[in-house]
């Protein structure tokens, strides 16, 4: 048996865990940023509620937050097939680490930043969002880089809710032809054409934001 | 309550393969550090594409890369042997990066000081250099050592019965009624084992910084 013949399926599973990557990133970094706004917020209604998902969602296993959403909330009444699952479930994971990021990012911002923004006569309001969230974003942006790649390997958690993506794929086509350690290389090799190159651009966009702001 | 009980039986089996995992990782890191920093353009470069395709593929390809289909001779891994080598060979190469990392913030005049005292290359190395090192890196292992806990939850898709499998066998063996308890009560767990440890580290920083200064 030729596993060449079954590079296509690969390819089909690779497109799903892309979209899982794509999907959770969009929306975890969203939902990171709003999070990492609620923990620095004055309002104390606002700051405990987002501090105490962030910390949980952060020492939670990613796997145990699929099987919950997966296994555990069709006991409660809300049944979700795998690949929302996977989505919410992965969302939630890069949502928690992701507003750690935005949060050093913000912080990292001098206060002489505020102090300026203010002494000039401008509002809270345009101080934080025009002054200090821009700077705080762009610092946040190569370990965000590097949660994205980390974010594309844990869809492959996915395959343990039996959403079909690269990973299953492999554990299906290992299981018919029974070469395991051939199938499992050329998965892991996927996963590696993708995330290396990627973990190289970032490298690259952190050395050259570090040189600007020199 | 049972839940609790029945989750934490399979405790003992995470905290044992993180341990494992870890000190495979922090030995195993320290050859691929050699590599990383070696004098040879060729041996770096080598090295450092090792470490990234190690780190590339996700953990739990690693796993079923080993316990399915890992044969040398009649020589298979056991769920928990795929499960140790497989964290530890990922753990080698995230501390191999962290100990890197370690002494290139070592200030170049701790190299030109002993060698000004005459200490021969090897002792520079393992009396001056490396314990100072090792310092800086701390706390960044004491971080990837929390991530290690969370991560040993995967070895459960290869059959290693710690928490997360503990917790999936109840669920299995009660449907219905308890589709959600076992999976908090595992997370609930995990919670109470990072949030000490995360303190910890945060002190840990706060004095090697402190003291730094």
């Amino acid at each position: 048996m030729n596993l060449a013949d079954y590079l296509p399926q690969l390819g089909q599973g690779l497109l799903v865990s892309l979209q899982l990557t794509v999907i959770s990133v969009v929306a975890g970094y969203a939902i990171g940023l709003a999070f990492a706004l609620g923990v620095a917020s004055r309002n104390p209604w606002l700051r405990w509620p987002a501090l105490v998902l962030v910390e949980v969602g952060r020492s939670i296993p990613a796997l145990v937050v699929l099987y919950i959403v997966y296994y555990g909330l069709p006991s409660v009444g809300i049944l979700l097939d795998s690949f929302p699952a996977a989505a919410a479930g992965l969302t939630f994971t890069v949502a928690a680490y992701s507003s750690e990021m935005f949060r050093a990012g913000i912080r990292s911002v001098p206060k002489g930043q505020t102090e300026a923004a203010l002494a000039l006569g401008l509002s809270r309001r345009s101080v934080f969002g025009r002054v200090v969230l821009p700077q705080g974003l762009r610092s946040a942006i190569p370990p965000l880089m590097g949660l994205a790649i980390q974010s594309f390997q844990g869809t492959s958690l996915a395959y343990s809710i039996s959403v079909n993506e690269l990973m299953s794929q492999a554990y299906q086509i290992s299981a018919v032809t029974f070469q395991y350690l051939q199938v499992y290389a050329i998965t892991g090799l996927i996963y590696v054409i993708i995330a290396v190159p990627s973990t190289w651009a970032s490298v690259y966009v952190e050395h050259r934001l570090a040189r600007g702001q020199a | 309550m049972e839940v609790i009980g029945i989750v934490l039986l399979g405790l003992p089996m995470t905290l044992l393969v993180t341990a494992a995992s870890f000190a495979f990782g922090a030995i195993g890191g320290i050859p691929l550090m050699l590599g990383l920093r070696s004098r040879h353009r060729v041996v770096r470069l080598a090295v450092r594409l090792v470490v990234d395709v190690i780190r590339g593929v996700p953990t739990i390809v690693w796993l079923f890369l080993l316990y399915f289909g890992f044969a040398i001779g009649v020589f298979r891994f056991s769920s928990l042997g795929a499960a140790i080598v497989g964290l530890g060979v990922i753990s080698s190469a995230y501390l191999a990066e962290m100990y890197r990392g370690g002494f290139a913030t070592l200030p170049k005049g701790q190299l030109e000081a002993a060698q000004a005292l005459g200490l021969g290359r090897r002792t520079t190395f393992v009396r001056v250099l490396a314990p100072q090192a090792l310092r800086t890196a701390l706390p960044s292992a004491a971080t990837y050592l929390m991530a290690l806990i969370k991560d040993s939850s995967i070895a459960s898709t290869v059959g290693v019965i710690e928490m997360v499998a503990a917790a999936t066998a109840y669920s299995r063996q009660n449907p219905g009624t308890a589709g959600l308890t076992p999976f908090l009560a595992a997370a609930a767990v995990y919670v109470v084992i990072s949030v000490p440890l995360a303190i910890a580290t945060r002190r840990l920083d706060a004095r090697l910084s402190r003291s730094h200064a």
